[in-house]
């Protein structure tokens, strides 16, 4: 007989910890999520009593009975559709100001947090609950799946997020595993934990691609292989594009013949959605076969469509197109070209079009590499890392941020501190001096995103660096330090350094970014740059002549009297023309105004000076005067 | 501690790309915080304070010109901050010229053909910055670097309006 143990009163281990307890890769997928183990470098996607490792990331709080999740959750999304959530990962670490940019989308109450620091909530089952309760549900479900098939406990776990997710959507999905009784070791990029899992199964060296196509979204990253290093050099996207496109050209096409044949009066939201499921079904034949047939039932009345892979490839061929025209744009990121690219990894169930497969080859030249599972292939590389992490590989992970982050500066232009694709972590500073004489705070608005305006980026956080001493504008220096760690997550801090009087902030924002904003953003700024470049412009003259009327204006109360009234009358005169002109929209009348400012009223700024000499000198003894020249 | 001591390598304007790569990686592997995640807080802390200096030194010195505006800065010739107006009325006439052509280039061949002269422009001026640099010329590095800086500009521009001129087409 065993004889139980008894440990030393406060030094009780808890229970599960240490070396019993495994940690596994953990892909946490919009529609899959799917769970993974490493051994000695090979890893293996963990499946259910049928053999599928895919569980449907969909949640059921039904009426009676406990929580499901997976198959079990969404076949009862059939008869219960209101306690039944799937793609909660699109309202991951979103709030109160994105709410409507998903209503309409997804099929749920709403519940805008109570405050604006809030993450959104969902009304299911009667009962108010967050995205990162709903996600929690999810890794229950795998951690217990894990536990079940490795029959040891299972408390620590890498989960890859997007590449786009931002810092809300990060911390976000940190909290949930939390709430799961998961320690997560690190958060993973999916196109990066792909890479890595080709990279360590397959011993493959030198520029790698991972091109991810999944039902709603688009990514595409380089990454550079080398002894055990995947270091990422640079990544792009975009989620108004993906499978579900695909689907939905091919269900109009299916609408269309219906209504050619006099069958339809109206169109109804019941019609959308059977010709949407019949036109999933025909596009997954078309993978295999060169054509293929189904039958559509709408309101009783019947229609049968044939659809052939080369009228499917014609109508998804501009929406690969442009994926192609992304991959273009994240090579030039890098100063690379295709043709230096050794592989192409595919992720994600929407290359398996061959449409798909033939483009991405053509691109590089070569057949991309299919040889692992698609929708396994992430969860592979997140194991894969979370055994390096516990100890047993030498592989290193450097990867990039995804987007810039910078601070909101004078007139609304964004100051970008950390551009994007910039390795992680890092810490990057940047020195800002005050507007106004005499201002004693300054606002510190930290932002995400590519544009130049702020208003065309994210907002991430807001502070104010407060107890700045009176100095006159310009001379004071604040440092703002933006630390990225190596899970992406970011700090911002700021310090007076004349004076030492500092402010720090962790950004937790408290909502965040979507996946599909972050890529529009991002492309956004390319189709914007030239526009951006001459608004920045403007603004910037704006500013700079504000500030010299700012200036003036503080001049002209102090010492008005050197100046004469015709003099004053004139500059007066000048100062109205610039003001007008700041008004306009023409950066090159400020400024001609602000230079005829300045060249009026030189011969009273050289008068003042010459005051100023006067009365610092007066009244003081030869002594004194020297030792003022000496310093 | 400068840049290149941090990555072990002598300060110069010419660095091999194989040697900058390896260095780094190696530091990484001895740095990177995921090599510390079972490690006590206070070792973590340093960890990611290195990782993130050999970061910012890695990304600097990758980039030719960054790594030739800080070798200059380090021998004493500073540069405005990025993205400040320019102040040099020659380069700034130059500058003005080239981005209004750019605006009237209404097809990808004309861009692409400004984005070129761009390219050769730069790298002549690149070429020509070792002569400078043992010259101890600091006025001309100073120009030099400043037109580099708005020849990289000028080619993201030409990249950002040859993507429009596509869009348009499209």
């Amino acid at each position: 007989m065993t004889l139980l143990e008894i440990h030393e009163p406060g030094e009780t281990p808890l229970p599960h910890a240490g070396e019993g307890s495994l940690a596994v890769g953990i892909d946490l997928g919009t529609t899959n999520s799917v769970v993974a183990i490493a051994r000695e470098g090979k890893p293996a996607a963990l499946h259910d009593e049928s053999g599928k490792a895919l569980v449907p990331s969909v949640v059921a709080y039904p009426a009676v009975g406990g929580i499901l999740v997976g198959e079990e959750a969404r076949l009862l999304g059939a008869c219960e559709p209101k306690n039944v959530v799937a793609s909660i990962k699109r309202l991951m670490g979103r709030g109160a100001d994105d709410v409507h940019a998903v209503a309409g989308v997804l099929p749920y109450e709403i519940e805008p947090g109570s405050g604006q620091t809030d993450m959104v909530k969902l009304r299911i089952g009667g009962k108010a609950r967050s995205p990162v309760e709903i996600s929690a549900e999810i890794l229950k479900a795998l951690r217990e799946r894990a536990e079940e098939a490795l029959e040891k406990p299972v408390e620590r776990a890498v989960i890859t997020v997007p590449a786009y997710f931002d810092d809300a959507a990060r911390t976000a999905t940190r909290d949930a595993a939390r709430v799961a009784g998961l320690e997560v070791l690190r958060l993973v990029n999916e196109p990066t934990a792909a890479a890595l899992a080709y990279g360590l199964d397959k011993g493959a060296e030198g520029l790698y691609a991972v091109y991810d196509l999944g039902g709603g979204t688009f990514d595409f990253s380089l990454l550079r292989l080398e002894k055990g290093v995947f270091q990422v050099l640079a990544t792009g996207g975009d989620t108004a594009l993906g499978g579900d496109d695909f689907d939905r050209a091919i269900a109009e096409r299916l609408l269309a013949e219906r209504k050619g044949d006099g069958l339809d009066d109206r169109i109804d939201e019941t019609a959308v959605k059977a010709a949407l499921a019949l036109a999933r079904h025909m596009k997954e034949q078309l993978s295999d076969r060169e054509q293929t047939s189904g039958r559509l039932e709408i309101a009783g009345k019947p229609s049968f469509h044939a659809l052939t892979r080369a009228e499917f490839d014609a109508m998804i061929t501009s929406a690969i197109g442009r994926t192609i025209d992304i991959a273009g744009h994240v090579l030039a990121d890098a100063g690379m070209t295709a043709t230096e690219i050794h592989g192409v990894v595919l992720v994600g169930g929407s290359t398996r079009v061959p449409l798909v497969r033939t483009k991405v080859a053509e691109m590089v030249g070569k057949p991309p590499l299919t040889d692992i599972d698609p929708d396994e292939v992430v969860a592979l590389g997140a194991a894969l890392q979370a055994e390096a992490l516990t100890g047993g590989g030498d592989t290193l992970l450097l990867d990039v941020t995804p987007l810039s982050l910078g601070l909101e500066t004078m007139g609304g232009i964004v100051e970008k501190i950390v551009p994007r694709n910039t390795p992680i972590p890092v810490q990057l500073a940047q020195d800002f001096t005050t507007y106004q004489d005499g201002q004693s705070a300054m606002a510190i608005h930290v932002v995400q995103g590519e544009r130049e305006m702020v208003a065309d980026c994210r907002s991430l956080a807001r502070f104010e660096l407060l107890g700045i001493p009176p100095m006159t504008a310009g001379a004071a220096r604040i440092r703002v330090t933006f630390a990225v760690d190596a899970d992406g997550l970011l700090t911002v801090s700021a310090e007076e350094r004349t004076t030492g009087v500092a402010q720090r902030v962790e950004v937790k924002p408290s909502y965040g970014l979507s996946h599909e904003d972050m890529a529009d953003m991002l492309y956004d700024s390319m189709d914007n740059a030239e526009a951006d470049m001459a608004l920045r412009l403007l603004t910037e003259a704006r500013v700079e002549a504000r500030r010299s009327l700012l200036a003036l204006d503080a001049a002209l109360t102090k010492d008005g009297t050197l100046l004469s009234t015709e003099e004053r009358a004139a500059i007066d005169a000048v100062r109205a023309s610039l003001e007008a002109a700041i008004e306009g929209e023409s950066r090159d009348e400020i400024n001609a105004a602000a230079e005829a400012l300045e060249t009026l009223s030189k011969p009273f700024a050289e008068r003042r000076m010459d005051r100023g000499i006067r009365e610092a000198l007066s009244g003081l003894s030869v002594g004194e005067l020297e030792n003022r020249v000496g310093e | 501690m400068d840049h290149f001591a941090r990555l072990g390598l002598p300060a110069a304007l010419d660095i091999e790309t194989a040697a900058l790569d390896r260095a780094y990686f190696a530091l990484q592997r001895q740095w990177h915080p995921d090599r510390f995640v079972a490690k006590p807080p206070e070792e973590r802390a340093r960890a990611s304070v290195e990782a993130a200096a050999l970061n910012d030194a890695y990304r600097t010195l990758k980039d030719p010109l960054s790594r030739a505006v800080y070798f200059a800065g380090i021998k004493g010739v500073e540069l405005p901050g990025d993205g400040k107006t320019i102040d040099d009325p020659e380069l700034l006439m130059e500058a003005m010229e080239a981005r209004e052509e750019l605006h009237e280039a209404a097809s990808v061949d004309a861009v692409e053909a400004l984005a070129t002269k761009a390219r050769d422009e730069a790298r002549k001026a690149m070429a020509g910055l070792d002569g400078l640099f043992l010259a101890n010329d600091k006025p001309a590095i100073r120009t030099a670097l400043l037109r580099l800086r708005y020849l990289d500009k000028f080619a993201e521009e030409a990249r950002a309006r040859r993507m429009n001129i596509e869009r348009s087409k499209a």
